[in-house]
């Protein structure tokens, strides 16, 4: 492929890929980390031998894509052009599914999502719940691209934008463009893009660099990686954008390697892209140029932060650097710098194509556009949604995501990763935006959103995320490292119940300074857990200390498992299965724990049959005297 | 390079462009605790006892003199209560490590149990290491609460003949450092 030379060659080339493929049928076949786990190789490779042995190649076209977001039901199949969505699809059904729906035109209902409370099934993927309530617009071409394959994304009107951006707006219009569109950084901070990037562009020194950060690392969040894997072209098209209007000829992408397959689909697209001509000289003969490298993270969770990642890319250690002048006028290697995270890229290409009216029709107005968020945690259905912003949390947790498996009560939901907070049941109606969350003690961040019922100790909630801030921050400024590692030790003295109301006091102090006293984002926001689990949850934490109780039943120290001798019928199930022998027959044919051999794992709650529910969890301090 | 005229503590002090409010502060005879600040190496801002408040268009906010740039009109304040609060805390954070600063303070025991090291991270060692002798003998191995402070094997021979570092350490901790050579 010789490059293209202007936006015509472009539209003739969209053009002849668009009439050299015509109407066929597409069985699409959803192949992100999740489904490729669940066996969408295999599955994608059953359905190309169906299609040629069933000699129907010349019009269905079997393409492996990107995420399509309902993780819990994979590996997806979805048919094109009706939409027929298939869930939980295995090799087994490939057969079926060929010679039903795409020969005679029939459906394979038990592959078909079913409604949990009508049993109805539903036939079409937009009116699954799950989507129906979605607004899906940087996620659409996840769903109908082959990532690797560069004229899926041509075909649906990839770098038409770029084409827009450099032959008909000067890169001062591009600016103004995104500050319209009102566009907030998606990676956490929520800072204005296109004030961002006017920075940039007015910072005297050159050269200048465009970055995307997609070292995404906060636990239980998978947008960025989704989108990479999924649209690579998606992110590099906003990227050149960018570049041309801030003034960048060089640009990186810094992806983490326990990222695998969005390092590979990112190096196989800037290379494609390179052979198109839309990176590296004379971009589509406007006179731009611009290449990118690709940066590969190491591991270090704090590399994520703006500063240290430049050190990172630079070859020095990923730790942060004051940031009295910020890194969009000194940055990498100390020239201004444009980073901005992958899904705040990605919506360039469709500000530019649709223009900012079109944005900021979607959202709140402080917070405008959609947003991606990764379900997870105690949800029915897990998964990757995008919402427009200003959507409630009960919206998406309870008619996205279907809800609490389980019969369970909805206790808390956690935003914003390690540097959120967690929110309870009476903030459920909050709008999603980036002030609100914000003014409740928690944080947009990336969008994670993990959803704990009942079950879930919000003190051990606590204590797990301090402990992984506290091995993940970088050591570097005293009250983060020094801060955290007491916050820490505190925390595990609660959950063992050794804690006092001293400790609950030093922990509210500690807070208030490592918020104000730390040198980067990780360590000021690393408070949020704590502070938002003593501000909605007080009582759990009291109880731990007061009582030596914990009233979910998660920290070990706290409880103990016992056997009503009422309800054994002694069918020694728990003994069976019990890893410490710490269960007994006693001579009225009943089991008993043995307490001092107990270690808590709690199989003997697994395993009694359900019509005996015999063993049950009581506070420790009930045994501490009988013992 | 011009010179800015900016307020510490009520106190009209000018200094030239490009250097950083601790800087200024030193020269003007204004004392501000520092621990990681060293004058020949780069603003580091890991100790975070040199906090003020700094006051520009009319936005008050806490930064660490040793890497804030100095700015016309900035006014900054070296000492409130919001500051002692902070620094207070630090000095319980890295008990005993800040002897003069508890003195000052009258702190005269942690809450914390600071069980963990006798160094306090500021890293003059290793930037000194690094910067001035431009050797990288000594880096920091580890990171968050599992940082230390570490010397690469195949280079410490270096050492032997340069041990300017030394002078450099809070108390000469660095001797003592486990896994060193000379420990």
């Amino acid at each position: 492929m010789s490059k293209l030379k202007s936006p015509g060659e472009l539209e003739a080339l969209r053009h002849e890929i668009q009439s050299k493929r015509g109407a066929k049928q597409m069985i699409t076949v959803c192949s992100g980390t999740g489904c490729l786990a669940c066996g969408a190789v295999e599955l994608t490779a059953a359905f190309i031998r169906e299609i040629e042995k069933k000699e129907l190649a010349h019009k269905v076209e079997v393409r492996p894509t990107g995420c399509h977001g309902f993780c819990e039901r994979g590996p997806i199949v979805v048919i094109l052009p009706q939409k027929i969505c298939y869930l939980r699809a295995s090799v087994e059904d490939v057969a079926e599914i060929v010679e039903k729906t795409l020969i005679k035109g029939e459906l394979v209902d038990r592959l078909l999502y079913e409604d949990p409370e009508t049993g109805k099934r539903i036939r079409y993927v937009d009116d699954i719940p799950f989507y129906k309530h979605q607004q899906r617009i940087l996620l659409a071409g996840n769903v109908l691209i082959d990532p690797t394959n560069i004229w899926d994304y041509l075909a649906v009107g990839g770098y038409a934008a770029l084409a827009k951006a450099l032959f008909e707006s000067t890169p001062e219009e591009i600016i103004d463009i995104v500050k319209e569109s009102g566009l907030r950084g998606r990676g956490g901070g929520g800072f204005p893009t296109g004030v961002k990037w006017e920075t940039t562009r007015n910072a005297s020194a050159k050269p200048k660099y465009a970055i995307v950060n997609a070292d995404e690392g906060d636990p239980g969040a998978y947008m960025d990686r989704s989108l990479l894997e999924g649209n690579p072209h998606g992110i590099i098209e906003g990227l050149i954008i960018g570049a041309y209007a801030i003034g960048a000829n060089e640009g990186f992408i810094y992806v983490r390697r326990e990222y695998p397959l969005a390092c590979k689909n990112t190096r196989i697209a800037i290379e494609q892209a390179r052979e198109y001509g839309f990176l590296g000289t004379d971009i589509l003969g406007s006179g731009f140029d611009f290449d990118i490298s690709v940066h590969h993270g190491a591991g270090a969770f704090v590399s994520g932060e703006s500063s240290a990642l430049m050190n990172a890319i630079e070859g020095r250690v990923g730790e942060p650097r004051p940031k009295y002048v910020h890194t969009s006028v000194k940055g990498l290697w100390d020239k201004p710098s444009c980073l901005n995270n992958v899904e705040t890229w990605a919506n360039i290409p469709f500000i530019v194509t649709k223009g900012a009216g079109w944005f900021k029709r979607m959202g709140t107005p402080g917070s405008t556009g959609t947003k991606i968020f990764s379900l997870v945690g105690k949800v029915n259905n897990t998964g990757l949604v995008e919402v427009p912003m200003g959507m409630s949390i009960r919206d998406i947790i309870f008619k996205i995501g279907a809800g609490i498996p389980g019969n369970k009560k909805f206790k808390a939901v956690q935003t914003g990763g390690p540097s959120g907070g967690v929110l309870p049941e009476k903030l459920l109606d909050l709008p999603v935006d980036f002030d609100e969350l914000t003014k409740a003690g928690s944080m947009m961040g990336s969008g994670g959103m993990i959803v704990m019922d009942e079950d879930t100790c919000m003190v051990d909630t606590a204590r797990y995320y301090i402990d992984f801030l506290a091995h993940e921050s970088c050591g570097k400024c005293v009250p983060c490292r020094e801060g955290l590692r007491q916050m820490l030790k505190i925390l595990n003295r609660i959950t063992r119940g050794e804690g006092t109301m001293e400790d609950i006091g030093l922990l509210e102090e500690l807070c208030s300074v490592i918020k104000v006293a730390s040198l980067c984002g990780l360590g000021q926001s690393s408070v949020n857990p704590v502070m938002s689990v003593l501000k909605y949850f007080g009582k759990e934490v009291e109880a731990h200390v007061k009582d030596k109780r914990c009233p979910a039943g998660v920290c070990k120290n706290l409880i103990a498992f016992h056997i009503d001798p009422e309800k054994c019928k002694g069918c020694g199930l728990c003994a069976k299965n019990c890893p410490a022998n710490a269960i007994t027959k006693t001579a009225d044919k009943v089991h008993v724990i043995d307490q001092d051999l107990c270690i808590k794992c709690g199989l003997c709650i697994s395993v009694c049959p359900e019509k005996f529910r015999a063993v049950e969890k009581v506070p420790a301090f009930q045994f501490q005297n009988a013992v | 390079m011009g010179t800015v005229a900016m307020k510490i503590d009520g106190k009209n002090v000018t200094a030239d462009e490009g250097k950083t409010i601790l800087q200024a502060a030193l020269a003007a005879g204004i004392d501000i605790p520092h621990m990681c600040y060293l004058e020949q190496l780069e603003p580091y801002g890991a100790c975070r006892l040199c906090m003020v408040e700094v006051t520009a268009n009319k936005r008050t906010r806490m930064v660490a003199s040793c890497a804030y740039p100095v700015k016309e009109g900035l006014e900054v304040k070296t000492d409130s209560e919001a500051l002692r609060k902070v620094r207070k805390l630090l000095v319980e954070l890295l008990w005993p490590l800040a002897p003069e600063l508890a003195e000052k303070y009258g702190i005269t025991a942690s809450r914390f149990s600071n069980d963990h090291t006798d160094c306090s991270m500021c890293g003059k060692c290793v930037r000194y290491c690094s910067e001035i002798k431009k050797k990288e003998v000594l880096y920091f191995k580890g990171r968050g609460i599992e940082r230390e402070i570490a010397a690469v094997p195949e280079l410490v021979s270096e050492c032997v003949y340069c041990q300017e570092c030394f002078k450099e350490c809070n108390g000469g901790l660095i001797l003592k450092q486990a896994g060193m050579p000379w420990a």
